[in-house]
């Protein structure tokens, strides 16, 4: 929609030309959100297009993911045979709520920093053990892609930072995995996506259901009575996310159904 | 900033917030539709550098460099894309607002997009045609027939504004450029109650670009209802243009005119507005509550409308009966989601008469009520429609017409309002929300002795439908069944919540939810399959029809194929066997619906219809063309009483300019009413014709017959072309009305542990007298099917702790996108209505109504569990069914 408050658009060629970030400012990666509601707050758009933070580049220490790429250029990424984990690429991106042409302009950075509880690129990262770059006004510091979402709509970033790429390792990508999503209705928005990952260890990292992604490592694969145990301690009923996508219960209900799943799947 | 459009390159400036689409609609690009205006339903779907992406949401100002393909520029000269051409060969569409999207969308797909069709089109969304129609186009399958002359009803005959739909060319609402235009914005009420002590409008004032503001001191003082009917005293005028006191979160506080929306935007935020907050009621229990907040203050309590009916003696037979099942039943508000939005542009005419073009779906009884709101001659005032994107009731309502109206009148210029999708879902109406008791009696045998109805209708802050859902809600729900004894006790009751309207179905969907679950429940008491006890109970012709009192009415049985569309779907159930999911329960559940095929109280039509010296016809018809297809049907009559093609049949319509009056396309009269008017005006038109050729040839009319194009009088050929001009009119006064018939069964697979419901099989089976085109008539059903199905599902309306909605996106509100809409099987009945125009019925509104029981009906065979309430998401029935897990 139009947003009619705005008055400025900024379009920094480079990391230097980045204005400071303050009060009015939105930042524009693909628009996809930030487009569809009304902004009124909103005057100026800091359009991160021209930086070349595109880039989804693997190399053999993992998979780069610029904060811009798209979740298109991400979906079409055609993993080697050594990365059986980065078959989760897909399906996560199907999880968006949002079709192909959505993808078209989305960015995988702009998914997981909107941080909403249904955003799938948050449980591609957490569940691959990725680390994200940020850069403040100056420098860079690094976050584990587990820690970033804080809550729905609410991430680590501090005021004046950007998200910059997120770094999948490796050693992540050569993991055995299991992938469960769930919605109200057939390709709807998701209301519990889970992802379980094995290399010696097994790890359960649950999202959507909850009001931010939670991980749960297990030294090896528990069994059910073991995985249920562990769920309800470490997830409590206020953890659950309540909107029209899913009611608290049904959330917590299909998390356990959709992690002994998982469990039964990577136990095999 | 350069870009090309369509091969055009074009230079302009984008404003810095704004988006494609509205940067493409301004260079006249008016196929790029605005749907939801935040990326949810593809009708703006426009191609950059060739890749199909939404406009609303693509930044306009990244256009500069582009090449952007919209609608207007997918075909070749001289060709159409053959996507285009698909979508007309399957008819592709109904009120075709979203037929733009879908085509540019379905254009970009490639192989193994095709072979996963829901997935690639799961950011379109048709809220008409149950998506049957869409995936037959892109698929390549055909539908259409080239009937021959005067053989046009019964054919598949394609919709004339099929054209000029797939190419963009289709005008709507919005759909022109106008100089000078000014724009509407409304300020609404965030209270649920309150009222206005005081309004500050000078820094709004200040704001540059602004023309007027609009208050509660600007409004005419006439109360009004919003809803329309033939007889504007049907519903209570409670309604002021802009009130002082707030009823609802939600509701019109002030308006602001400006020369952009922009600027209207920002003096309503800067409009200062003081509040004095009363007390509300949100729920209709807590509205019947002595002391309760009066939401209006004429009455002494929040009732809006009562019904009352006593048939026999009900608590006589209940005490007598062998079997006795009650149940509460609850079903939901929801909304209409036509993708086109309310609104209106209005001007005056150089003679100063006021003109609306509108969408709405009765621009007759709107032209009549702005008259009289502004104290206008009738002929002072024109409502005209362009094309209509959609409207399931919710346009049988002036919600726009009168607040653009006292802004064209104040300022004399031009003024536009069109409501956003926010606006669609928080400040139009809905759906009445209604909690039913009902109550069975029965024989050992399973005959129904005693029917009893118990209704609470949540129609919301004003009256506007109040009464006329509420009686038609109690009426054709019990009338299909045989039964002595009836009785019924129902409430409309006023809350401070979002006012409840008109909705397909009006008031059946809800009574037939509780009504058709309940006998289902009988049946298995009485140990009888769900057909054999409707069979042993329903209305059969000659039966009185009788529902809440044995006065005489106007409604006969003009046909009757109820006994055939329950052997159709039974039959069908039979032929074929669907495999369970493992894991997954599954099962079979049917329901039933009646319905007149007219509203009551008066429903009238006329039409003119013109011979022209190109021995052609120009038909004139009031009814309005929003995806119900009556314009089609309209041609396909008249062609047939005057031996002619539909394509030498130009038809204008719903336009107060051309004729006295039209009642509105509601209650499914489009063809009905309407039609029956264009066959009686064309049958004259025939015999004019046929008495001038006899006279011209000097034979009597026996000796002469209407061919294609010419009057064979006895030996002579006389060219239609040299007998014209001739004119004749038709008129129809809806009464005496007929019945019309639905039967819906699912085979339902439920996941007991997630709550999940999938339909394998979808029957349905309609009685709608003799179909005067099958392929439109499949489509009214399947989307009728397809728009319960959301209901039954998904859709809710969810108000907030202060009553206001909290869902108003699509993707908050979920209608149903292609991945939830079964193929249905669709059989119609073969009868032939004596009341109807060439034997038709009404079947439009009707298909929704056996939907949603239907489906609970599956769900109780297949999980033993009963559902009590719309709409069964997985998150509020899972532990229902949790419970009756084997």
């Amino acid at each position: 929609m139009d947003l009619n408050t705005v008055t400025e658009i900024v379009t920094p060629k480079n990391r230097a030309a980045l204005p400071a970030l303050a009060a009015g400012d939105a930042v524009l990666a693909g628009g996809t959100w930030l487009f569809s509601e009304p902004q009124p707050a909103v005057t100026r758009l800091v359009d991160l297009s021209a930086l070349g933070w595109d880039e989804l580049e693997a190399t053999e220490s993992g998979l780069r993911i610029g904060a811009t790429c798209t979740i298109a250029t991400l979906a079409a990424f055609d993993p080697p045979a050594s990365w059986p984990a980065a078959r989760l690429i897909l399906p996560c991106c199907r999880a968006l709520l949002g079709s192909f042409k959505i993808w078209n302009m989305a960015t995988a950075g702009g998914n997981f920093c909107m941080a909403l509880p249904a955003g799938p690129m948050a449980a591609l990262f957490t569940a691959l053990d990725a680390q994200c770059v940020i850069f403040p006004p100056a420098g860079e510091r690094r976050l584990a892609a587990a820690d970033f979402i804080l809550g729905p709509q609410k991430t680590a970033l501090a005021p004046g930072e950007l998200l910059r790429a997120i770094k999948i390792p490796a050693t992540a990508l050569r993991r055995r995995t299991a992938f469960r999503q769930i919605s109200l209705n057939p390709l709807g928005r998701s209301g519990a996506l889970l992802i379980g990952t094995l290399a010696e260890d097994f790890a359960l990292t649950v999202t959507a259901a909850t009001r931010h992604p939670i991980r749960l490592k297990f030294p090896a694969v528990p069994d059910a009575a073991a995985l249920a145990h562990r769920l309800a301690e470490a997830i409590g009923p206020q953890d659950y996310y309540d909107d029209v996508h899913g009611q608290p219960a049904w959330r917590r209900h299909v998390t356990h159904i959709l992690a002994e799943e998982i469990r039964r799947e990577l136990a095999t | 900033m350069n870009f090309t459009l369509n091969g055009v390159a074009i230079k302009t400036a984008a404003r810095p917030g704004q988006c494609l689409r509205t940067l493409l609609r301004e260079q006249n690009a008016f196929g790029v539709k605005k749907g939801c205006d935040a990326g949810d339903c593809g009708a703006c779907t426009v191609h950059v550098d060739g890749v199909p992406v939404h406009s609303c949401i693509f930044p306009a100002f990244r256009a500069a460099g582009r090449k952007i393909t919209t609608i207007e520029g997918l075909a070749q000269p001289g060709a159409l894309h053959p996507m285009q051409e698909k979508f007309l060969a399957a008819q592709g569409f109904q009120c075709g607002f979203c037929t733009a999207g879908m085509i540019m969308t379905a254009a970009a797909l490639n192989q193994a997009q095709l072979t996963e069709l829901p997935v690639a089109m799961k950011g379109n969304l048709c809220r008409c045609t149950g998506y049957r129609a869409i995936s037959d186009a892109i698929l390549g399958r055909a539908e259409t027939q080239q009937p021959t002359p005067g053989a046009a009803c019964g054919a598949n005959v394609a919709a004339p504004a099929g054209p000029a739909l797939v190419t963009g060319q289709a005008r709507f609402t919005f759909d022109l450029a106008i100089d000078g235009l000014l724009h509407l914005k409304i300020l609404r009420s965030p209270h649920a109650h309150a009222r206005i002590l005081r309004i500050d409008k000078t820094a709004a004032l200040a704001v540059p670009g602004v023309v007027a503001v609009l208050t509660h001191e600007d409004s005419p003082a006439p109360k009004f209802s919003t809803a329309r009917h033939q007889n504007p005293d049907d519903d209570r005028a409670d309604t002021v243009v802009l009130d002082r006191v707030m009823r609802f979160a939600g509701q019109r506080a002030a308006a602001v005119v400006a020369q952009t929306e922009a600027a209207a935007e920002a003096a309503c935020e800067k409009l200062l507005i003081d509040y004095e907050i009363l007390d509300a009621v949100l729920t209709p229990e807590a509205a019947l509550r002595d002391h309760a907040p009066l939401v209006h203050t004429h009455a002494e309590r929040n009732v809006a409308a009562t019904v009352l009916g006593n048939v026999g003696d009900a608590p006589a037979a209940f005490a007598a009966a062998d079997f006795v099942y009650e149940g509460v039943f609850n079903a939901q508000r929801v909304q209409h989601a036509h993708l086109e939005t309310h609104g209106a542009v209005g001007w005056l005419e150089p003679n100063g008469a006021l003109t609306l073009r509108s969408s709405t779906q009765t621009p007759f009884l709107t032209r009549d009520a702005l008259a009289t709101l502004f104290a206008l001659p009738r002929e002072q005032v024109r409502v005209l429609c362009g094309r209509v994107g959609g409207g399931f009731g919710g346009k049988q309502e002036m919600l726009t017409e009168d607040i653009v109206a006292l802004a064209v009148l104040q300022t004399g210029r031009p003024v536009k309002y069109e409501m956003t999708r926010a606006e669609q879902f928080s400040a139009t109406t809905t759906r009445h929300a209604m909690q039913i008791r009902v109550k069975l009696g029965a024989k050992h045998d399973g005959t129904l002795t005693a029917i009893e109805l118990e209704i609470l209708s949540d129609t919301g802050a004003y009256a506007n439908h109040a009464a006329g859902v509420l009686y038609h809600a109690c009426n054709e729900s019990i009338a299909i069944y045989r039964c002595k004894n009836k009785k019924v006790f129902a409430r409309a009751v006023h809350t401070h919540t979002l006012p409840a309207g008109a909705f397909r179905g009006y008031g059946l969907s809800q009574t037939i939810f509780a009504v058709e679950s309940a006998i289902d429940e009988l049946a298995r008491l009485a140990g009888l399959d769900p057909f054999a006890i409707r069979r042993k109970n329903m209305i059969l012709p000659g039966d009185p029809m009788v529902s809440l009192d044995e006065h005489p009415h106007d409604v006969e049985y003009g046909s009757y194929g109820l006994d055939q569309c329950l052997d159709l779907v039974e039959q069908a159930i039979a032929a074929n066997a669907a495999p369970t999911p493992p894991g997954w329960a599954a099962g079979w559940g049917m329901a039933m619906a009646l319905i007149d095929t007219i509203p009551p109280r008066g429903h009238f039509s006329d039409v003119t219809i013109r011979l022209t010296p190109t021995g052609d016809f120009e038909l004139a018809v009031g009814t309005a063309e929003f995806g119900n297809g009556t314009t089609t049907a309209h041609l396909q009559i008249a062609a047939t009483a005057l031996s002619a093609r539909p394509q030498n049949i130009r038809i204008t319509q719903a336009d107060t300019a051309l004729l006295a009056h039209d009642t509105g396309a509601y209650g499914s009269t489009g063809i009905v009413v309407a039609g029956l008017a264009t066959e009686r005006a064309a049958r004259a038109l025939a015999a004019k014709i046929l008495s001038a050729a006899a006279a011209r040839a000097g034979v009597t009319p026996a000796d002469c017959t209407l061919r294609d194009g010419f009057v064979q009088a006895a030996h002579v050929k006389i060219p239609l072309a040299s007998l014209a001009p001739l004119t004749a009119d038709g008129h129809a006064a809806g009464s005496p009305r007929s019945v019309a018939f639905n039967v819906q069964a699912f085979l339902a697979a439920v996941n007991q542990s997630t709550g999940e419901v999938r339909i394998l099989r979808s029957l349905h089976a309609a009685d709608a007298g003799r179909v005067i085109n099958p392929m439109q008539c499949r489509g009214q059903v399947e989307g009728g099917v397809a728009q319960a199905l959301g209901a039954a599902l998904y859709e809710r309306v969810v108000c907030n702790g202060d009553g206001a909605v909290a869902n108003g996106t699509f993707r908050d509100y979920h209608i149903p996108a292609m991945a939830d809409v079964p193929r249905t099987e669709v059989f119609f009945a073969d009868t032939y209505d004596r009341l109807g125009p060439a034997g038709a019925k009404s079947m439009s509104e009707s298909p929704y109504n056996p939907v949603a029981p239907a489906l609970a009906n599956a769900i109780r065979a297949a999980t033993n569990t009963r559902l009590h309430a719309t709409p069964f998401a997985p998150d509020l029935i899972f532990e229902q069914l949790s419970q009756n897990k084997p």
